[in-house]
């Protein structure tokens, strides 16, 4: 008799090109290689417009391997959005748009519209594993567990304390978290940084957590690097990736900046991302002088982010609390030397790079300088890390989902 | 009836500080005297003073039938006198003993050798001063750090006046000859007694190793395979070459290391066709059964048996290149201080921290490795190296002012 294909039921987020961060990506590269292992996906995620017609359902009709269907459901929620920000994006969508979209002014009323949403879906549908990305899905999964009577697998990618950090934290969305740890049949936690961290503040239990590290398509990171007439002069370029917000810290960037340009000369620091401290950003920099050493890019993606990864002698991730930091393999993959903040996930999984507190913005100072000044530094950093990161594969991390799977159907 | 040359190496380094690039120019000194001293004291309780005083009662216990050879380098004897002068003063009654033959070698554990002759030459005087100044002997016999060795250096030590030299046992070199003769040199009366790395290796790295399929190894087993020696052929000698800290520090007491020592010297004269010996008294008692040649370096370390732990990488060719392009403008200066620090630099430990193949020798680099990683070790490095540059700029620039 064959079997049939195992088939999940995935609440996650939007694909690039229309992500707006590592999530999107993770979510990608995940449900490729889960197909090409054999794995059914019916795919559901919010989408800020009616998009059932765009042909999502195609996305990727040729492949071999287990099948894709995309179910889109009308919602603004992005798993980006503060709660101010949320507020902010829902009056200009609200004035943009008036007519074809209408929700409540509250994150929680939108999280559970969604959810309630996602239940026709599920009534219809046929699968048996849920799997939700983060807490914004979490209603959603909670609902299909509760229909289907299924198992819940919620992948942990960061949470609220990471996001906004312990002061600024929604209780609400610390209660959702909490409940669903507490619920779901099992949790993957994207490094040991984050298991120890949903041990800690939110008590999950150890033996419910596996950890699948994320991955990188090294494939995408392969474009030609195109130098620019800053680095024709001689200069470098020191590069910060990511949503410019509290996370990511790009204000511990910034104010190591200002600590390297007294005393290297010829530097630049290149911010690509864009996020609710971006105007801060540029403000501060100015007010400290060192505006003429900044170059904001905005939000880059494909060749252009391939390019300015290139382009960069190094890349700092300085992030105040990261479950993983995907970018940090993006660089790898280009083969830029990197500077990581310890509180990252990816700073214990990785040896090929230097390492800092993300609050010692001296040290991380001196560490960017010694970097710019002994170029063997970067170069046999850069040349091992090239290698590690063929590690982090993403079928590696589908074959651990799938063994997560496995484990809650015959739990 | 072969007579087993127990060597043992012993050396520790003056690690460095956390030195950032803000303090160069700052005047903070290089060496982090407080590690240091922590680790010399730890290391001293755990390993070298039980082991001298076991060595020094089975030397009594055997009325001198056992006998050791050891190697200490100028660095740790250094440290050592400031640190633990009862370590120095348990070397001093084993070699009083005449039980105990000390080897010589570079004074600050470096690669001297392969970057320039006359510090080699320089270093290796400083260690035999220091030699006979603490202990009042002089060495016959000289090892090379890290057993770095090939015909060149062979013909340095000839000149240098030493009787012989240690080495490691390779296959590469000895093809089917065995480790366990005296040889000479290539081209030169220099002795050349080389490790045999196999039942060296089994007490110095496998002897706790859980996994291996002869743990545990009793005193028994391994002189049963010693005893092998005497039917197979009457090979005369067996070089047992290993870390001094093998005792004590890599096999921790509670593993029976010491308890190993003791019934290994006794089960071994057991049998009258064994006894212990040392370099010199081996160079007395035999003729060299051959040469060889060491056409390629080799060292003791790592399957590769060659640089790679210290010159593997670009960060470790330019920082051994940066260091000795200084010579002749630390020599200038004349003072004592700057060239201290400089040739403190040269110790092989700094380039071993900053070696990255890690993944297959991963366990050994990371001992006693004070840095997370070898991108730290560099860059603490490339700081101290730029700061000594500023000094020696400084100091120069001064002379011509007094002028």
């Amino acid at each position: 008799m064959p079997t049939r294909n195992l088939k999940v039921l995935m609440f996650g987020w939007e694909f690039p090109p229309h992500n707006s961060g590592g999530l999107g990506v993770a979510c990608q590269e995940l449900v490729l290689a889960l197909r090409h292992q054999k794995i059914d996906i019916d795919f559901v995620l919010p989408r800020r417009v009616d998009c059932r017609s765009d042909g999502c359902n195609f996305l990727f009709a040729d492949a071999p391997g287990g099948t894709l269907s995309v179910k889109p459901v009308d919602s603004i929620l992005s798993p980006y959005q503060g709660k101010k920000s949320y507020k902010e994006m829902l009056r200009s969508i609200l004035s943009g748009n008036p007519g074809t979209l209408s929700y409540g002014d509250d994150l929680m009323d939108e999280v559970m519209r969604y959810a309630a949403a996602a239940k026709k879906i599920v009534s219809d549908a046929d699968f048996d594993v849920i799997h939700a990305h983060d807490w914004l899905s979490l209603p959603a999964g909670l609902a299909a567990k509760k229909i289907s009577g299924k198992p819940l697998v919620f992948h942990v990618h960061a949470t609220e304390y990471d996001r906004v950090g312990a002061e600024g934290a929604d209780k609400r969305i610390c209660d959702v978290e909490k409940l669903g740890l507490a619920a779901c049949d099992r949790i993957i936690a994207v490094s040991e940084y984050t298991k120890q961290r949903v041990m800690q503040v939110y008590g999950a239990r150890e033996e419910k957590i596996r950890v699948v590290p994320n991955a990188v398509n090294v494939r995408n990171f392969q474009a030609n690097a195109n130098l620019e007439p800053l680095k024709k002069q001689g200069a470098k370029i020191v590069l910060f990736v990511g949503r410019l917000t509290f996370q990511k810290g790009p204000d511990y960037f910034l104010r190591a900046a200002k600590i390297v340009s007294t005393v290297e000369k010829n530097v630049y620091f290149v911010v690509s991302g864009s996020g609710d401290m971006e105007r801060w950003l540029i403000a501060e920099s100015a007010r400290l002088g060192i505006a003429d050493r900044f170059v904001f890019t905005g939000f880059l993606r494909g060749n252009d982010l391939v390019r300015t990864y290139k382009m960069a002698d190094l890349y700092v991730m300085p992030s105040v609390s990261d479950p993983f930091g995907l970018t940090a393999l993006e660089a790898m993959s280009c083969g830029t030397p990197m500077l990581v903040s310890r509180q990252t996930g990816a700073s214990q999984m990785l040896a090929h790079c230097l390492k800092v507190d993300f609050w010692d913005v001296e040290l991380m100072a001196s560490k960017i300088i010694a970097l710019l000044r002994y170029g063997e530094l970067g170069r046999s950093m850069a040349q091992n890390a090239s290698k590690e990161v063929l590690k982090f594969d993403w079928e590696e991390s589908a074959r651990r989902c799938i063994s997560v799977y496995r484990e809650v159907l015959t739990a | 009836m072969p007579a087993i040359c127990l060597y043992l190496h012993c050396h520790q380094p003056f690690r460095l500080k956390k030195y950032s690039v803000f303090d160069i120019g700052s005047g903070k000194p290089y060496f982090d005297d407080e590690q240091n001293g922590a680790i010399l004291r730890r290391v001293a309780e755990k390993s070298y003073l039980p082991t001298n005083r076991l060595l020094l009662d089975l030397i009594r216990q055997t009325r001198g039938k056992f006998m050791v050879s050891m190697s200490i380098s100028g660095v740790l004897l250094e440290q050592l006198e400031k640190n633990c002068p009862e370590a120095i003063k348990s070397i001093k009654d084993l070699v009083d003993t005449g039980c105990c033959e000390l080897v010589s070698e570079t004074y600050y554990h470096s690669l001297a050798s392969l970057y320039s002759r006359e510090e080699f030459v320089q270093q290796v005087g400083m260690q035999n001063r220091t030699l006979k100044r603490l202990f009042g002997c002089k060495p016959n016999f000289i090892r090379n750090t890290e057993l770095v060795y090939n015909n060149d250096i062979a013909k340095l030590a000839g000149e240098l006046g030493f009787r012989g030299i240690l080495a490691e046992g390779w296959d590469e070199i000895l093809g089917w000859r065995s480790p366990n003769y005296l040889y000479k040199a290539k081209d030169s009366e220099l002795l050349l007694l080389v490790r045999n790395y196999r039942l060296s290796d089994d007490i110095g790295f496998r002897f706790s190793n859980r996994a291996w399929k002869e743990w545990p190894l009793t005193a028994e087993k391994f002189v049963g395979w010693v005893n092998l020696q005497n039917i197979a052929g009457n090979e005369p000698i067996l070089n047992l070459f290993m870390d001094y800290e093998t005792f004590g520090e890599h096999h921790w007491k509670d593993s029976g290391i010491f308890d190993f020592l003791e019934a290994f010297c006794w089960q071994a004269l057991k049998n009258p066709l064994n006894s212990f010996t040392t370099p010199s008294l081996i160079a007395k008692n035999l003729k060299p059964a051959g040469e060889l040649d060491f056409w390629r370096l080799v060292s003791w370390a790592d399957t590769e048996r060659d640089l790679s732990a210290w010159t593997g990488n670009q960060m470790q060719k330019s920082a051994l290149d940066k260091t000795y392009s200084l010579e002749q403008s630390i020599k200038q200066t004349g003072n004592l201080r700057l060239a201290d620090d400089w040739r403190k630099l040269q110790t092989s430990d700094h380039f071993y921290y900053m070696c990255t193949k890690w993944f297959s020798d991963g366990d050994v680099h990371k001992y006693f490795n004070p840095y997370e990683s070898p991108y730290e070790s560099f860059i603490a490095f490339m700081n101290i190296y730029n700061d000594l540059v500023l000094r020696v700029k400084s100091h120069n620039s001064l002379k011509v002012e007094e002028i």
